[in-house]
């Protein structure tokens, strides 16, 4: 893969070291030279950054790319250029597929197909149990050897705490391996469609405690200690878990946790005129849950910022809200949303909020070793985001990338947006424009 | 009001006093020898029904045919929902067909809220789920209000039972508490709301302790199922702490009204004693219904002058 020199010019590089004013000079897919003025040898392409961040690319550790079996909704194509738009250079995609990512062909054809598209690496996470049932461990040695490091059953909780148990116990033999774990437990959130409080005992929508999540959490966090297993908690919603996460780190439990920007920004009420692009699971909570995530993420408790992209076509969100799947798009739209709703009001800082959704999940599932995340430094891969942080624009959810539309930020207007993305060098988006 | 999806869209005390008062005069018309008017000819009302009704659904059409409107029942055991066909494409066959109004009973809570958003019709919530009713509400305080009325101030009112799963229950304490009422949910913890944060109510389990202090004892109607759910022992238990037998009904006040919105499972909720008692509205609660839905009907369809 010879792409030739693009230099980037004129950006503010920041990376987990800080930032600078400086030029990268990137050559045949590999970071060249940092540093300030620069000048491009002939034939350059030349990618204007004045007045942007140039940082490392975004690494969203929580997407559902749909393929295969649903590929009405998504594909690995359409997921990839959508990510790439929203500054991700790589990407880990949910296991939840029909059929399901628990066999070692699965993950080849996800990687063929991820390496033929080459817009961003698409690692695929891999099941924790066959079929996603529960029940019986997945081939996680034939997975692990195909490259694959988080293993989970997303979409379900591994309910069974013997199960997870033993998981826990197996994957320890294999170095740099999470189990990543949707934490819901299934009988408490039976039939339930939103955050059990007071917007759905007004609404008559029957609820998902917040209890069902920090229920699974304590649980398996005990199971991380006895196993000294490794425990990543997906989409972390609520304010015990938080707490439950602070306390075992504290405690040396081989713990991380991440959040989505809804669960940071949207509350129950969001469901209050029943319109299904604010239905998800676990499901938008309390203004207070909101406050510990914000505060979790400020202390480290929480390491990662992912967006649990969920794609599902219009006719599928179409119906009422308790028939609706649950799940709303997020990767082209996280860094802008996060600007916009976190760092402009001054509760993190741009450097914060780039780390969330670059460096620190890429060392979570271990993608810093693969040239993710930074440091911005000659000799790394040139997987880079240049961001416009002054860039106003409203979403369009019909112009997004994505197959699907159900995005809960339809008609919002943000601040910030991606103006170019380089993927081992190549610019994947160029002038916030796909370059294909 | 372009839509009637909950109480609040009636527009607080006013809105809800109006509409009864509207009522009146339509109650004025059921009673003519021949209870039919013009008011709404050339229009036409679509009862979309996707859950068993038997006297909602009836007392609707009853409503927009006395106002001359003429009616169409989607039921869905004989369409072609059974065929596959989405609530969407239903809605927007029945739209094309240039109907005015909508009548839509659903198992989904907010089901009528995603209806008006596809149709430009008018849409009427004839029961979404747990969520709301309204038309059952404006029944049961316009029967209230002909016994107790004109002003429902201080009216002390339990309502008992599985307030949770309660469309019901959460029209009634919308509407009730908008008209003045006190406002009591009795029944097992299991079935009040789980939270209840903003709900006007007192609540308490015990059902003796409440009875000699209150006006009106509102029964809702007991699910079998719920047993399946754990939510409650047995039919038996339940009915011996909180279903109205006589000698319950005795420790009452003697002017204390017993309401029920039907159908009622004798025995359980309520024993058949106090259902035929002097107390029970139960039966003046289904013949007003009729009366309502055309003040519903006429105040979202009709020209706004007189209907004579």
């Amino acid at each position: 893969m010879s792409h030739g020199e693009v230099l980037v010019q004129g950006g503010r590089v920041l990376d987990a070291a800080g930032d600078r004013l400086a030029d990268v000079r990137v050559v045949d897919g590999l970071i060249a030279e940092v540093g300030a003025g620069l000048t491009p040898t002939l034939g350059a392409t030349v990618l204007d950054a004045h007045g942007c961040v140039v940082a490392p690319g975004l690494v969203d550790i929580q997407v559902h790319f749909r393929e295969p079996g649903r590929e009405d909704s998504e594909t690995i194509e359409t997921g990839s250029r959508a990510a790439a738009l929203g500054g991700c250079t790589a990407v880990v995609c949910m296991p939840n597929t029909d059929p399901p990512i628990d066999d070692a062909a699965v993950v080849q054809s996800v990687l063929d197909r991820a390496r033929a598209v080459g817009l961003c690496d698409v690692h695929p996470a891999g099941c924790i149990t066959k079929g996603r049932r529960g029940e019986e461990l997945a081939p996680i040695g034939e997975l692990y050897d195909l490259g694959v490091r988080v293993f989970t059953d997303d979409g379900d909780c591994v309910a069974d705490a013997l199960v997870m148990r033993h998981a826990f116990e197996y994957a320890a033999a294999l170095p740099g391996a999470v189990l990543a774990q949707h934490a819901e437990d299934p009988a408490l959130v039976r039939d339930g469609h939103m955050h059990e409080g007071a917007w759905s005992a007004r609404l008559g929508i029957p609820g998902r405690p917040a209890e069902a999540e920090s229920t699974i959490v304590a649980r398996d966090l005990q199971l991380a200690r006895l196993t000294g297993g490794r425990y990543h908690v997906l989409h972390l919603s609520c304010a015990a878990s938080a707490a439950l996460v602070r306390a075992a780190k504290a405690d040396g439990v081989r713990v991380t946790a991440e959040c989505t920007p809804q669960h940071l920004v949207l509350t129950d009420e969001s469901c209050a005129h029943f319109d299904p692009a604010f239905k998800m699971n676990p499901p938008l909570r309390e203004p207070a849950d909101v406050d510990a995530l914000r505060a979790a993420l400020l202390d480290g408790t929480i390491d990662a910022i992912a967006t649990d992209h969920a794609p599902h076509t219009a006719e599928s969100k179409d119906v009422p809200f308790e028939e609706a799947p649950p799940g709303m798009l997020g990767v082209e739209t996280a860094l802008a949303v996060v600007l916009t709703t976190l760092v402009e009001p001054g509760i993190l800082t741009l450097a914060q909020a780039v780390g969330a959704l670059s460096w620190r999940p890429a060392r979570v599932v271990g993608l810093d070793a693969a040239g993710h995340g930074g440091p911005i430094v000659a000799g790394r891969a040139a997987n880079l985001c240049v961001i416009d942080p002054a860039h106003t624009w409203s979403v369009d959810a019909a112009r997004l990338a994505s197959k699907s539309r159900n995005s809960p930020w339809d008609g919002w207007k943000l601040t910030g947006k991606v103006r170019h993305t380089l993927y081992h060098g190549r610019p994947t988006v160029r002038d916030s424009e796909p370059t294909r | 009001m372009k839509h009637l999806l909950s109480v609040d869209d009636l527009g607080g005390r006013a809105g809800i006093e109006s509409m009864l008062d509207l009522t009146d005069s339509f109650l004025e018309v059921t009673q003519r020898d021949i209870p039919k008017v013009p008011a709404l000819r050339g229009k036409t009302v679509v009862s979309l029904f996707y859950e068993n009704s038997t006297r909602t659904r009836l007392s609707f059409e009853t409503a927009a045919k006395r106002l001359s409107a003429d009616t169409m029942t989607f039921s869905v055991s004989t369409s072609s929902v059974n065929k596959g066909e989405s609530l969407l494409d239903t809605v927007q066959t029945i739209d094309a067909m240039g109907v005015d109004a909508i009548v839509v009973r659903h198992s989904a809570a907010g089901a009528p809220h995603r209806v008006a958003s596809w149709s430009s019709a008018r849409v009427i919530n004839a029961g979404d789920g747990c969520h709301e009713h309204p038309t059952q509400a404006l029944l049961d305080a316009f029967t209230l209000r002909r016994h107790r009325g004109p002003s429902l101030d201080g009216c002390r009112i339990a309502i008992v039972g599985d307030v949770r799963h309660s469309r019901v229950a959460r029209s009634d304490v919308i509407a009730f508490h908008a008209l003045g009422c006190e406002l009591t949910l009795v029944g097992p913890p299991t079935l009040m709301p789980e939270r209840l944060d903003g709900w006007p109510v007192a609540v308490t389990s015990d059902l003796d302790e409440v009875l000699p202090d209150v006006d009106v004892v509102y029964l809702l109607r007991i699910q079998r199922e719920r047993i399946g759910q754990a939510l409650f022992p047995s039919l038996r238990e339940y009915a011996a702490r909180w279903g109205l037998s006589a000698e319950r009904a005795a420790r009452c006040k003697p002017d204390t009204l017993v309401m029920h919105p039907g159908p009622m499972n004798r025995g359980i909720e309520i024993s058949g004693e106090v259902a035929d008692s002097a107390r029970s509205l139960v039966a003046e609660q289904v013949a007003n219904g009729v009366a309502v839905r055309m003040a519903v009907l006429w105040s979202l369809l009709g020209s706004g002058g007189p209907f004579v």
